[in-house]
C-alpha cells in the first residue's frame, strides 16, 4: 500500500513554515502544538491549535486568527499524532507518521554525487537552512518511543556544523531510537569529520554507505564523481578508528554485478569491522529510469553472483542482508536474508502476487516498479 | 527556476566509464608483491599483506613487463588487490599499512605462552622423547617451589593482558601437588593485576583422578592429550608397563569430557617413522573419538634427524605424502558432512584467506621465541620453547635465556641471548625467505635450523622447515585452485561458524 506523504490547499494566515502534530480531537488542552484536522471549520472551534487543517471548500469565516490550510483533496492519510509542515503556499507535508516504522529525515537535496541510479536526485539549491530550521523543530515533538529513524539526502554530511547539532539533538531527544543514516562517507576521508562524529559515541547511530566495487574506476564511474572510491574507502577507515557503526550497501545491476563476488571478497579482506553489509535491488526511479538501458538486470540474472558473494560473507561471519528483491526471484538458500525492506509508503505487490501462498514472507516491490520495471520471472508460489 | 532545470540538465550528462580512469598512459607502477609457481600452468601472486591472486602461468612476468592493459580484468583485480597502482604511491597505502599492522598485531602483547615443566618424571618411555625420566627421586627431577614462584612472578611481569600457564613434563599430573600449589598462586596474582589466565595440562591421562578432574573443572583447566593413532600404533609409540598408554588415554579422554566439557579436552598427534604408514587410520581413529579436529605434527628433528641433512630431507618427504594422504581423507569426511578440521593446515589457511593475525608459536615472523612463548625448565633454567629445552636434554644450551635465580625480567627478554636469537627470526630479512612468495604465510625457526643446520639462520635449499611449509601451503593453494567446494571447506575451517 503506498502513502500519500503531501497534499496542498489554500492557505490563509500563514505566513512561514509551521511544524506541528495533528489532531481530531477538537477538545485537545495542551501546550503543545497541534493543527486541527476537520472536515468543517465549526464557529465554536476553540484551543490551543497552532492551525487548522480542512478539506472544506470555502474559506472559514471564523477564527480569524487562526492559520488556516482549506480545500485539502483528503485529510484520510494523517493519524493521531503525525507530524506535519504547513507552508505559506498550502503545502501540507508529513515529516513523520506515528504508525510506521521508515520515518526518514530528509536533509538536504544537495549531493557530492551524482549516482547514475540515485531513486531521488540531487538538486543545486540552497536547501539546507531550511531543513535545519525546520527539523529542530520537528525533532523536540518525536514521540520518545520511536523505534527507528533515517537520515537521508542528497549528502546529509554536507550540512557541515548542522549536520552534528542536529544529531546532537536527537541524540538528547530521542536515546532509544535506533538512527540509521545514507551517507556516501566520502566527507570522512577528513579524519578530523570522523572523529568528531565518533566523539559523539552515539551507539544507536549506524552509518549506511554505499560501496559499488572493489576497482575504483567502477565505483567512481557508479557515483559520477572522481576521486570518490578512494575517499569512501578512508572514510570507512576513519570511522572504523573510532569505533563507529557501518553498513555497507550495495546496488545491484550491470555495472555492479560482474565484480561482485570480489567486492564480497574486498568487503571482508579490507573492511572486516563493518557491522552489515546489505545487497539492494535496484529501485527504478529518478536517474535509475533515465539510466534504465545501462543498468537494469533482471535479478534471475545475478542470482549465481549473489549467492556467491552472500555465502561468501555469512561463513566469514559477515552479518549479510538481501533488500528489495522478491522471493520467488532468488535461490531459497538466500530466502533467510531477505528483509521486508521497502518503506511502507511505497511498496506493492503485483496482482499475480496477490494468490502467492509466500506473499507475507516477501517484501514486494517498490510502487515505482508497477508499470513494467520488474523481474519477468515474478510468479506467486502455490500453497 | 529556468536555472534550477539548467542544472538538472547537467546533472544528467553523465560521464562514460573511460572518464575516471586515473592512469595517466599505459604504464602502471609495481607494488611489492612475490610470486611462486602453483604447478606447470598456474602461479600465485601475492601480496605485502598476503592476498593472493591465482593466475596462469607467466602473469608475473607480464606484470612486470607492463603488459597489462587496462581493459582486462587482472587490471582491475591486480589495482584493487594491492598488487599494481596507477600512482607511484597508491592513493589507499594508508589502508595497506594497517591491514599489514593487523596483520602483525599478533605481536603487540608480547610473551602469552609460559610453560613450566615441572619434572622430567614420567610413567611412560615414548620412544620419540628425549626428556622423560622413570624414577622415584622427586628432588633431582621436579620444580622447586621457589622456581615455581619465580616463574610465576615472570610470567605476571608479561605486558600481555592474557597469559597462560602450562604445565608439561614428564608427567605433570605426577606432581599434582605442585599443579595446585602453581594454580592458586597464578590465580591470586591474576585477580591483583587484572589479568586474564588461562591454564593448560599437557598430560598422558595415564594418571589423572577424579580429585584432579574436579580441581580442572573448579579452575577451568583444559586438558591437552596425545592420541598418536588406533590402539596398536598408539601402543607402540607411546611405551608404558601395561602396553596400555592408548586405554589409558581414552578412558581419560572420555571422563575429562564428562566432567569439564567437550572443548576442554584436546589431542594432539606425533608423527613417529612407524605412524608414516598409518595416515587413514589414525585420522579415522580421531573421528571415532568424536574429536572435530586433527594436529598432523611432523617428526621432531630433535633426535634421529639431527643434522643429517639427507635423511632429515628424505624423512621430510616421507612426512609431506603422509601428511596429503591424511587431508585427503580428512577433505572427505568434510565432503560428508563431518566437520574435521586439520589444525596445521587452519594455521596456513587463517593467513591465506583471513585478514587477521595468526600467531601461532611455530609458524610467525616474527618467531614464536620469546615474542609468544618462554618455558621455565624443572631445574630453574629458562628457555626461548619447548624445542629449545629439548636441545638442552641434548646438552646443547644455545637458546638458554637465563636462570630463574640469577636473572631479571630484562636480562632474559631484553638480554643479549635475546637480542642473538631476534636477529635471525623475522623470514621478511631470512635469506631465501625475504623474495618468498610464502612469506607471509610462514615463519622463522632459529631453533630448528640450529639444531639441523647449526646455524640460526638457517640454509633454505636443504633446510626440512623450508621444504615441508613451501610444499604444505603450495599444495593447499593447489587445492583451493583446482576445487571450489575445497575452498568452501576452507573457509569454514578458518570462519570458526
Amino acid at each position: 500500500m503506498t502513502t500519500l506523504l503531501h497534499i496542498r490547499g489554500i492557505a490563509r494566515g500563514i505566513n512561514s513554515p509551521l511544524v506541528g502534530r495533528v489532531t481530531r480531537n477538537i477538545n485537545k488542552e495542551t501546550e503543545l502544538s497541534y493543527f486541527l484536522l476537520t472536515p468543517n471549520v465549526d464557529t465554536k472551534t476553540t484551543g490551543h491549535y497552532i492551525g487548522i487543517l480542512t478539506s472544506q471548500q470555502y474559506e472559514p469565516t471564523a477564527q480569524s486568527g487562526l492559520p488556516v490550510v482549506y480545500r485539502l483533496a483528503t485529510l484520510s492519510h494523517l493519524e493521531e499524532g503525525d507530524i506535519v509542515v504547513v507552508s505559506p503556499e498550502g503545502n501540507v507535508n508529513t515529516l513523520y507518521r506515528i504508525g510506521s516504522r521508515h520515518n526518514t529525515l530528509l536533509l538536504t537535496e544537495r549531493c557530492n554525487s551524482n549516482c547514475l541510479m540515485c531513486s531521488q536526485p540531487p538538486k543545486d539549491r540552497d536547501d539546507i537552512p531550511y531543513f535545519v530550521w525546520l527539523y529542530k523543530k520537528l525533532i523536540p515533538m518525536l514521540p520518545k518511543d520511536c523505534r527507528e529513524l533515517g537520515l537521508t539526502g542528497g549528502e546529509p554530511m554536507l550540512l557541515g556544523d548542522s549536520f552534528f547539532e542536529l544529531l546532537e539533538l536527537l541524540k538528547s531527544e530521542l536515546p532509544e531510537t535506533e538512527l540509521h543514516i545514507l551517507t556516501n562517507g566520502r566527507l570522512f576521508a577528513k579524519s578530523e569529520l570522523a572523529k568528531r562524529y565518533g566523539d559523539l559515541n552515539y551507539r544507536r547511530s549506524m552509518l549506511g554507505i554505499p560501496l559499488y566495487s572493489d576497482y575504483y574506476q567502477i565505483h567512481d564511474h557508479t557515483v559520477q564523481a572522481k576521486g570518490a572510491f578512494t575517499q569512501t574507502v578512508s572514510g570507512l577507515y576513519n570511522l572504523a578508528k573510532y569505533d563507529s557503526r557501518i553498513e555497507i550497501r550495495i546496488v545491484l545491476h550491470q555495472l555492479t554485478i560482474p565484480r561482485l563476488v570480489k567486492l564480497a571478497q574486498y568487503i571482508y579482506k579490507n573492511l572486516p569491522f563493518v557491522e552489515h553489509i546489505a545487497f539492494m535491488g535496484l529501485e527504478n526511479m529518478g536517474y535509475a529510469r533515465s539510466n534504465f538501458e545501462l543498468l537494469w538486470m533482471d535479478p534471475v540474472d545475478y542470482q549465481r553472483e549473489l549467492t556467491e558473494s552472500v555465502m561468501y560473507l555469512i561463513t566469514q561471519g559477515m552479518n549479510v542482508s538481501i533488500y528489495n528483491i522478491q522471493l520467488c526471484l532468488m535461490p531459497e538458500e538466500l530466502w533467510p536474508f531477505m528483509r521486508k525492506s521497502i518503506s511502507d509508503w511505497k511498496n506493492i505487490y503485483l496482482d499475480e502476487c496477490q494468490n502467492c501462498s509466500k506473499l507475507s514472507d516477501c517484501g514486494g516491490l517498490f510502487a515505482s516498479s508497477a508499470k513494467g520495471a520488474h523481474s519477468k520471472f515474478i510468479k506467486a508460489f502455490n500453497s | 527556476m529556468e536555472s534550477l532545470s539548467q542544472k538538472q540538465k547537467e546533472f544528467r550528462a553523465f560521464k562514460s566509464l573511460s572518464n575516471f580512469s586515473t592512469a595517466n598512459n599505459a604504464n602502471y607502477y609495481l607494488l611489492p608483491f612475490r610470486f611462486a609457481a602453483l604447478n606447470t600452468e598456474r602461479e600465485v601472486l601475492v601480496n605485502e599483506v598476503g592476498d593472493y591472486l591465482m593466475v596462469p602461468q607467466g602473469t608475473a612476468q607480464r606484470i612486470v613487463e607492463r603488459r597489462i592493459k587496462q581493459e582486462e580484468e587482472l587490471y582491475a583485480d591486480l589495482t584493487a588487490n594491492f598488487f599494481i597502482s596507477q600512482t607511484p604511491v597508491p592513493p589507499l597505502i594508508d589502508v595497506l599499512a594497517t591491514r599489514y599492522r593487523t596483520k602483525k598485531s599478533f605481536l603487540d602483547d608480547f610473551t602469552a605462552l609460559h610453560i613450566f615443566v615441572l619434572t622430567l618424571r614420567c610413567e611412560h618411555t615414548c620412544h620419540y622423547c628425549q626428556v622423560s625420566r622413570v624414577t622415584q627421586d622427586k628432588s633431582a627431577f621436579d620444580m622447586s617451589y621457589d622456581h615455581l614462584d619465580k616463574g610465576i612472578e615472570l610470567m605476571m611481569q608479561s605486558p600481555n593482558p592474557n597469559v597462560t600457564l602450562e604445565f608439561q613434563g614428564g608427567e605433570p599430573l605426577l606432581a599434582f601437588e605442585k599443579i595446585v600449589y602453581a594454580v592458586r598462586k597464578a590465580e591470586s596474582l591474576a585477580r591483583q593485576l587484572g589479568k586474564q589466565l588461562n591454564i593448560v595440562i599437557c598430560s598422558n591421562l595415564a594418571p589423572l583422578t577424579e580429585d584432579i578432574l574436579a580441581f580442572c573443572r573448579e579452575h577451568g583447566i583444559l586438558l591437552s592429550t596425545s592420541i598418536d593413532g588406533p590402539s596398536n600404533l598408539h601402543n607402540a609409540n607411546r611405551k608404558r608397563l601395561g602396553n596400555n598408554s592408548y586405554e589409558m588415554a581414552v578412558k581419560g579422554i572420555e571422563r575429562a569430557r564428562q566432567v569439564l566439557g567437550e572443548e576442554k579436552v584436546s589431542a594432539l598427534m606425533t608423527t613417529a617413522s612407524r605412524s608414516l604408514d598409518y595416515p587413514v587410520e589414525i585420522v579415522d581413529e580421531y573421528v571415532k573419538l568424536g574429536f572435530k579436529n586433527i594436529f598432523l605434527r611432523p617428526i621432531s628433528p630433535y633426535g634421529f634427524a639431527r643434522r643429517n641433512v639427507r635423511k632429515n630431507s628424505y624423512e621430510t618427504e616421507t612426512f609431506l605424502k603422509f601428511y596429503k594422504r591424511a587431508l585427503e581423507h580428512i577433505l572427505a569426511y568434510n565432503r560428508q558432512g563431518y566437520h574435521l578440521v586439520e589444525d596445521y593446515a587452519s594455521i596456513i589457511l587463517r593467513k591465506i584467506l583471513t585478514p587477521f593475525p595468526v600467531g601461532y608459536v611455530d609458524l610467525q615472523s616474527p618467531s614464536g621465541l620469546i615474542n609468544s612463548v618462554v618455558l621455565f625448565n624443572y631445574n630453574g633454567k629458562i628457555y626461548a620453547s619447548d624445542e629449545a629445552r629439548m636441545l638442552a636434554e641434548m646438552q646443547d644450551d644455545t637458546f638458554c635465556l637465563g636462570d630463574l635465580n640469577k636473572n631479571s625480567y630484562e636480562d632474559i627478554f631484553y638480554g643479549p641471548k635475546a637480542y642473538e636469537i631476534a636477529q635471525n627470526w623475522s623470514n621478511e630479512s631470512l635469506a631465501g625467505c625475504s623474495d618468498c612468495a610464502f612469506q607471509s604465510y610462514c615463519g622463522a625457526d632459529p631453533v630448528y635450523h640450529h639444531a639441523t643446520q647449526g646455524d640460526m639462520a638457517g640454509y633454505r635449499p636443504d633446510s626440512g622447515f623450508c621444504q615441508k611449509n613451501m610444499e604444505i601451503i603450495r599444495y593447499l593453494l593447489e587445492l583451493m585452485d583446482n576445487d571450489q567446494e575445497v575452498l568452501a571447506i576452507f573457509s569454514r575451517w578458518v570462519s570458526n561458524c
